[in-house]
């Protein structure tokens, strides 16, 4: 084990001295810095290469309209290889030496909480675009992502629905880390709340990387033989590949145990048959299909991106939700500069609260004045036969998000703000 | 004249059969089924299937397909295919499609009930394998007012097989019948079922409400627990069956990833941390020749593994042999520098992939006849992938067994792994053997890459996942023997995946190392120790 993590250490060090060897790093004066920072490799990099790309996209977007406050947007991509430690290392060199005004990125809740002190001792800024766990409320973290209440609560609700099919059951599977044990907690405590017995949720982790799924989806069939069951995925990363893979495979049908995932969207189901998969699940505040002008155009642009930038998979262009959180959390930084007229880091906070954003979900996003948060609309889809989701259900506007779980215990005395 | 008017008569037909299936509902029907309300559309859609008319199928059809639309500003429904329109109430084609089309949305709820609709307008269909297919997805249902339906499909069903199913399906909707000796009937019925939602149903009426119990019946009661216990029986032997296969699936994996290593460290000696990466690079080609294999010939794609199999064997057989040429074979008889020498290389090898393929995953597609699997029993699916791995690592084994056995080469092998001095002063050409050995090793990691590259992800990690497993089956088995590392893979994934179905799967990994600790400490030599007199020894 010892070895293993040694070695990835010195593998990520050739990655990184790779990583330093392109991009533009010429120094003008008149450019603002911006950091990225996702996995681009490991078994995050599934999910998190391609909001390295769109944040690029985004920023050449912004500098072709003549940048922020007249100055160019300069951004410094690093790999923190789905390492988490290395995470506050390359966090830290961003801030301290690249200075850069603001850092998008990350994925998953470890490598947040791991980043969180740097940003915290460096007063750094950091928007995070993924759906997480609530929990955390931080003055120096912007939160584009869905809290529980925009994403998990609606979608478990929906499964207890008669139009969701009444399940009974639950199977709450997750990989081994923060996120899926945080919000597993939430709905463990929410589905008793509403009922349910102990007997009939059943908790499952794997760890990271985990690719054996056939004891998982035996055990499933047959918790599910005892009453009307739906499993709740909060598997991260290329796991959810042989997963779905599996599933498939051994004929566990969505109409018979219906899988809803929070972090499987359009990208991760790229390259898994979707055929045996179609009708489950995933809870998201933004679909590829949706039909609006607004996400006409950002799919356009992306295409457009992708194919310029030879990206792999340009042939099949897909977008996903924290693509868009990565899009809207972007564009209301570059709004919140120019109405604050610096990139100072306390004026930035407090003109981002307030902002709003014309979002490619159709609705306008509008990050809360408070508590860092986005409103979002929740949408829960089926995965369809050619990988895309149909939006079946949907809130009928965007909802405030409720950082602070009020199924934990102690969470309503917390305030609704950083301290 | 008479020809024109016959063509006509023909057309007339025609349309009149094409409009069918939309004309035998009724506008307040389909208006019904496509309601925003899901209580609604499925009450319809009962209403519908208690009809027990059969050319209500095409619309229903197209509404499990997503093939019905509706006009937001006119309320028009029209069912679209391929781009063409038919009015769904009408039954005429529609020229000039509205703009504002929207789908009518079906979800899983309502696409279950859809399929038993159809199933159940499908008993009187008089294609046999229809039949069947309807009386199968008919095995969940609980709906009542479909029992006329089912009555009468029984009276006139003469196939066996068919009737029984079928019969199966009255007892589910009997269940609830007001006449107690019908429901008993049923119940006891339901105990030769091998579908795991009997478990279910019968469970219900056994369920307590509040302390009592929701059937005030006794002896319903206990004819559904015995019903129960007879169900469960069978279920078990299943579950059972399904732990061993996966048990099973995993070993052939850690056998086909051991393997090589089991020749090259077993054998030869060589501690090859490199061995990862040579299963990396087997996995890499079968991606590159899946890649050409779709470029040039589309048509052959399903059968492009019969040539990754034989194609990542030598890739990786020839990375080897420079392996060992260039680096390795200057290092025999001192492992800690081979160790750190193929570690380097594995360091290497993974920034090469990552350079040439990029950090993310590859994809690797199945062929399509290795998706899906068997049904063993109505709990047991043995997916092909998984099957056609085990005959896979199976037959590797044997070539393996038989190249050593059989073959000069194999001989030479051995002669020189028990005595390299007396091998070499028989004319032996060690060295060219040594080189050999390790490309033979190496290309059957290459193998193991192939197989694996069909069930887990392919990326620059891939082999630092099987390393550890790889060094813990060989050592496990005792060095230098194959069958050792046979017993040892099968062995460890069976106890893996008996474990993970206690325990979870982060804890079994936990326990299995463990143990593996604890059984060196007490018996160095392995499972199966070699006996008998060695000049190095």
């Amino acid at each position: 084990m010892q070895r293993r993590g040694f070695l990835k250490k010195l593998a990520v060090g050739a990655a990184v001295a790779a990583a330093y060897s392109y991009g533009p790093y010429a120094l003008a004066a008149d450019t603002i810095k911006v950091g990225i920072l996702h996995s681009l490799s490991g078994t995050m990099a599934i999910s998190e290469t391609v909001l390295k790309d769109v944040a690029l996209m985004t920023i050449e977007e912004i500098n072709a309209k003549g940048g922020v406050m007249g100055k160019k947007l300069e951004p410094v991509v690093v790999d923190p290889a789905s390492n988490w430690p290395l995470f506050a290392e390359k966090a830290k060199q961003l801030i301290g030496q690249d200075k850069v005004s603001v850092v998008f990125g990350c994925w998953t809740s470890v490598s947040r909480k791991s980043v969180l002190p740097v940003f915290k001792e460096l007063n750094g800024l950091l928007f995070y675009p993924v759906q997480y766990e609530g929990e955390e409320l931080e003055k120096n973290v912007f939160y584009t992502g869905a809290a529980p209440n925009q994403q998990a609560i609606p979608a478990t609700e929906y499964l207890m629905s008669k139009a969701g099919g009444g399940a009974k059951r639950f199977v709450l599977l997750g990989t081994d880390y923060v996120y899926p044990r945080t919000t597993n907690k939430i709905l463990r405590a929410f589905l008793k709340s509403k009922g349910v017995a102990e007997k009939d949720i059943d908790e499952k982790y794997t760890p990271f990387g985990h690719s054996d799924y056939q004891t998982i989806v035996a055990d499933i069939k047959k918790f599910a033989a005892g009453g009307k069951t739906a499993v709740i995925s909060t598997i991260n990363g290329d796991s959810n590949v042989p997963f779905y893979k599996e599933l498939g495979n051994q004929g566990l049908k969505a109409t018979d145990v219906p899988v809803v995932a929070f972090s499987v969207g359009e990208e991760e189901l790229r390259g898994v048959d979707t055929k045996p998969l179609v009708g489950h699940l995933a809870a998201w505040n933004y679909f590829m299909s949706l039909k609006n002008p607004a996400n006409d155009d950002f799919k356009k642009k992306w295409a457009a991106y992708a194919k310029k930038m030879k990206l792999p998979g340009a042939d099949k262009p897909l977008t996903n939700d924290p693509m868009e959180a990565t899009y809207i959390g972007i564009n209301m930084w570059k709004q919140a500069v120019e109405k604050a007229k610096t990139t100072d880091v306390d004026k930035v906070i407090a003109a981002v609260g307030g902002q709003t954003f014309k979002a490619p979900s159709g609705f306008t996003a509008k990050m809360d004045e408070k508590n860092h948060h986005l409103h979002k609309p929740v949408f829960i889809g089926e995965v369809q036969a050619d990988g895309q989701f149909k939006v079946v259900w949907k809130t009928p506007g965007p909802v405030k998000a409720a950082p602070w779980s009020p199924f934990i215990a102690g969470n309503d005395k917390k305030k609704g703000e950083p301290e | 004249m008479i020809l024109v008017r016959l063509i006509r008569c023909v057309l007339v037909v025609f349309a009149l059969v094409a409009a069918m299936p939309a004309a035998a509902l009724s506008p307040e029907q389909i208006g019904k089924l496509v309601s925003e309300d899901p209580d609604v559309r499925i009450e319809a859609l009962n209403a519908v299937a208690a009809g027990d008319d059969e050319s209500a199928i095409g619309f229903l059809q197209a509404l499990a397909e997503g093939n019905v639309q509706t006009s937001v500003s006119t309320k028009k429904i029209v069912i679209v295919v391929d781009g063409k329109g038919t009015d769904a109430t009408t039954g005429k084609p529609v020229d000039a499609l509205p703009g504002d089309l929207d789908e009518v949305v079906a979800n899983n709820v309502f696409r279950r009930e859809l399929a038993a609709a159809i199933a159940t307008l499908q008993l009187s269909s008089k294609d046999r394998a229809v039949r069947l297919a309807a009386a199968k997805t008919l095995q969940d249902e609980t709906e009542s007012d479909r029992l006329p339906i089912v009555e009468r499909a029984i009276g006139k069903e003469s196939d066996a097989e068919i009737k029984g199913l079928l019969e199966r399906v009255r007892a589910n909707l009997q269940l609830n019948s007001k006449d107690k000796p019908v429901r008993l009937a049923a119940i006891v019925s339901l105990g030769s079922s091998v579908n795991p939602n009997t478990k279910t149903i019968l469970l219900e009426i056994l369920a307590k409400k509040g302390g009592e119990f929701a059937e005030p019946d006794a002896d319903i009661r206990f004819a559904a627990q015995k019903s129960l216990a007879e169900v469960e029986g069978r279920l078990a032997t299943g579950e059972r069956i399904a732990q061993v296969f996966s048990g099973a699936s995993l070993g052939s994996i850690l056998l086909l990833a051991a393997l090589g290593l089991a020749i090259t460290y077993g054998l030869m000696g060589v501690i090859n941390m490199a061995h990862g990466e040579l299963i990396m690079i087997g996995a890499y080609t079968t991606y590159v020749v899946q890649n050409l294999v779709r470029a040039n010939a589309p048509d052959l794609f399903n059968w492009y593994l019969l040539a990754a199999v034989p194609a990542s064997f030598m890739v990786a057989a020839a990375v080897g042999m420079v392996l060992e040429r260039g680096v390795i074979r200057f290092l025999y008889g001192r492992p800690l520098e081979t160790l750190l020498a193929t570690w380097g290389i594995s360091l290497i090898l993974i920034q090469a992939v990552r350079t040439i393929f990029g950090a993310q995953n590859v994809q690797v597609e199945n062929p399509v006849w290795m998706s899906g699997g068997v049904e063993l029993l109505s709990n047991v699916v043995l997916p092909w992938s998984r099957i056609v791995i085990i005959g896979f690592s199976a037959v590797v084994l044997l070539l393996v067994w038989l190249a050593l056995t059989r073959t000069r080469l194999g001989l030479f092998v051995r002669g020189v792994t028990q005595n390299r001095a007396m091998a070499s002063c028989l004319g032996v050409h060690t060295g060219r053997i040594d080189t050999w050995c390790f490309g033979l090793g190496s290309g059957i990691a290459g193998l193991a890459g192939c197989a694996l590259s069909q069930i887990g992800n392919v990326g620059p990690d891939l082999g630092q996942g099987y390393i550890v497993d790889s060094f813990m089956v060989v050592v496990l088995g005792g060095v230098g023997q194959l069958a050792g590392t046979v017993y040892a893979a099968i062995g460890l994934g069976i106890v893996n995946k008996f474990l993970e179905g206690i325990s979870g799967a982060v804890l079994a990994k936990i326990t299995v190392l463990v143990f593996i600790i604890i059984f060196i400490q007490k018996r160095p030599q392995g499972m199966f120790a070699l006996k008998g007199r060695f000049a190095d020894a």
